[in-house]
């Protein structure tokens, strides 16, 4: 996919996120909006996924662990073909499969999520269970920087650097805000990368909005031979629709109609 | 007292023991069987598995959370992999990765809680497990069992083994006689199994409790005249109504048995289905009251609380009015 049509991609995929949050009247649009670019990079460029390989051993496998920003998955796993994207008009609706958090009753999610701190340690197993096997799949976590908190996640790191899983790539989406305020106030976990270093881990940073980098950044993986990689995306909550960017009360907002055509007149034409 | 006791005690071996060499056994031909440990091999008996089969064996150290969640992702990737840990801290500190990460996004992780119940005896409540059931019992898609002798324990281990959806066992560390050398008496999940038979009463135990209930029934016979069916009911979840309906029609009372709280267990599990159904026959169970045991070994804690021959003889007879 060429830097124009990735673009697009993006554009396309906040409008969606925007549209079916409307729809449902529910949804963590922030969040949703500052990791979307991440994924719209794995899924059409980084990962070996499809609706065809998905049931294959072979496949690389996403866990999201900020569950809650599951309408980014839902509107890139609908372009990718893994449903129907008019599915997605029964999110959160009454016996719909698309609830607020990924299930594997959806095609295309990898691991029920929704409570925080679960994804990296089913991540690290998964990238074990490849090295036993002696297979080439990657494995992939994307986590919020406020859900660094739960132990969960550092018994984790603790695990994947023992077994040196070079296989595993965690990605931190730190948009700074979680939903009492910033992460830096809730509790403080920076340096992250210091931590992660000191654990074992190789660490990049990267502009999480920055389509080229993020492609470059994934391209590079594993950072270093024998030790799992941590990409720290630095992003904006709200990302893309000025009157949201770096807004608290967006973490679950939900546009009106108004707010709604503004922010679709901001984002503009997606030519795909 | 308690012929059927006596004679089948050669060759009796803690149910954890069995767990260890079946796993062995199994490992040999399946590359597959993968065995997570939380600094609990030795407490599993999991020393010899770990030399044999240094590649299939994955230490995670104290870090249960970690363990099941681990655990959750090899089994997702095609292992069939055994979680160890004691059940005190399996079922505690790492319930949220059960319900989430095993049972909800169904990983076919196999639990396995060991030293359980009051297996630690002295070491006190930290290290008893008396709420596993009860936790666990209300967590969909999960199978919950306590094999009894090294028989169930066995084939508990091979069946579990092959199954595509999640399961939690347990077991204690005392040794564990047969309860029957009948070779027709198989084990399958949900199906209890009848040891004995007789219309008075009707011992309904689980795991480790299924023995002492042998040995009330043997000294209600012999001394009193009384004949009682006894149940190894090892699966909590999901429940042999159909025996259990079976045993309610045709005994004059029950009593369960179990180590385990009184609340929330074996007992509270029969009895909502059999208060359903319409039972209304003299009922009574025996476990661990609402309190922080009594300290002692795991023989000490079974006899305080009248988990024993003795103690459930008395039971019986209050029960049936004698």
């Amino acid at each position: 996919m060429t830097d124009k049509e990735l673009a697009q991609r993006s554009n396309h995929y906040r409008q969606n996120i925007l549209k079916y949050i409307v729809k449902a009247g529910a949804g963590h649009t922030g969040g949703s909006l500052s990791c979307i670019d991440i994924l719209n990079v794995l899924y059409n460029h980084t990962l070996n996924v499809s609706p065809e390989n998905f049931r294959s051993p072979d496949r690389d496998r996403y866990i999201q662990s900020k569950g809650h920003c599951v309408e980014a998955l839902f509107v890139v796993l609908a372009d990718k073909g893994f449903f129907p994207e008019s599915d997605l008009n029964t999110l959160c609706r009454y016996r719909s499969h698309y609830i607020g958090h990924p299930t594997r009753k959806v095609n295309g999610v990898e691991q029920n999520t929704g409570a925080l701190g679960h994804g990296l340690p089913i991540a690290a197993g998964t990238a074990l269970a490849a090295k036993m096997d002696k297979k080439a799949y990657r494995v992939f976590t994307l986590m919020g920087d406020g859900e660094l908190p739960e132990g969960s996640n550092w018994e984790a790191a603790l695990t994947a650097a023992h077994y040196k899983l070079d296989n595993l790539c965690a990605i931190i989406d730190k948009n700074t805000l979680q939903i009492s305020g910033p992460t830096a106030d809730v509790c403080n976990t920076d340096p992250i990368d210091e931590k992660f270093k000191s654990f074992g881990w190789a660490v990049t940073h990267v502009d999480g909005h920055d389509l080229q980098a993020l492609q470059t950044t994934f391209d590079r993986l594993p950072f270093e031979k024998g030790k799992p990689s941590l990409v720290i995306a630095h992003t904006v909550k709200g990302k893309g629709i000025s009157y949201m960017e770096n807004v608290l009360s967006w973490h679950h907002g939900v546009p009106n109609q108004e707010q709604y055509a503004l922010a679709l007149q901001e984002l503009g034409e997606t030519v795909l | 007292m308690a012929s059927v006791v006596v004679e089948s005690k050669p060759g009796a071996k803690p149910n954890l023991e069995v767990f260890s060499a079946t796993l062995q056994e199994l490992a040999t031909t399946d590359r597959d069987i993968v065995v997570v440990t939380s600094d609990s091999r030795g407490s599993g008996k999991l020393v010899p598995f770990g030399k044999k089969f240094p590649e299939q064996i994955v230490e995670i150290g104290i870090a249960e959370q970690n363990l099941v969640g681990v655990a959750a992702g090899l089994a997702s990737a095609g292992k069939k992999t055994f979680a160890v840990s004691p059940a005190c801290f399996l079922t505690a500190r790492a319930l949220e990765q059960i319900k989430n990460d095993v049972a909800y996004s169904d990983n076919p992780v196999k639990l396995i809680g060991i030293s359980a119940g009051v297996s630690y005896g002295a070491l006190g409540s930290t290290h008893h497990s008396l709420h596993d059931f009860a936790a666990l019992r209300a967590i969909n898609n999960l199978i919950v069992a306590a094999p009894a002798d090294n028989f169930e324990t066995e084939e508990a281990i091979r069946q579990a083994a092959a199954m595509t959806h999640p399961i939690y066992l347990r077991f204690g560390k005392k040794n564990m006689p047969l309860l029957t050398t009948d070779p027709n008496n198989g084990f399958r999940f949900g199906k209890g199994r009848v040891i004995s038979r007789g219309p008075d009463l009707a011992f309904i135990a689980t795991g480790e409790t299924v023995q002492p209930a042998l040995e009330a029934a043997a000294t209600l016979r012999a001394e009193h005249g009384i004949e009682a069916t006894v149940i190894s009911m090892h699966t909590i979840k999901p429940l042999d109504t159909t025996l259990l309906r079976e045993v309610a029609a045709e005994t004059a009372a029950i009593i369960t048995v179990e180590e385990h709280s009184v609340y929330g267990g074996l007992g509270e599990a029969c009895a909502s289905y059999l208060l359903q159904y319409g039972y209304g026959k003299p009922f009574r169970i025996v476990g661990i009251p609402d309190e922080y045991t009594v300290t002692g070994s795991q023989n000490e804690i079974f006899n305080h609380y009248g988990i024993s021959g003795e103690g459930l003889t008395t039971t019986a007879l209050d029960l049936l009015g004698k």
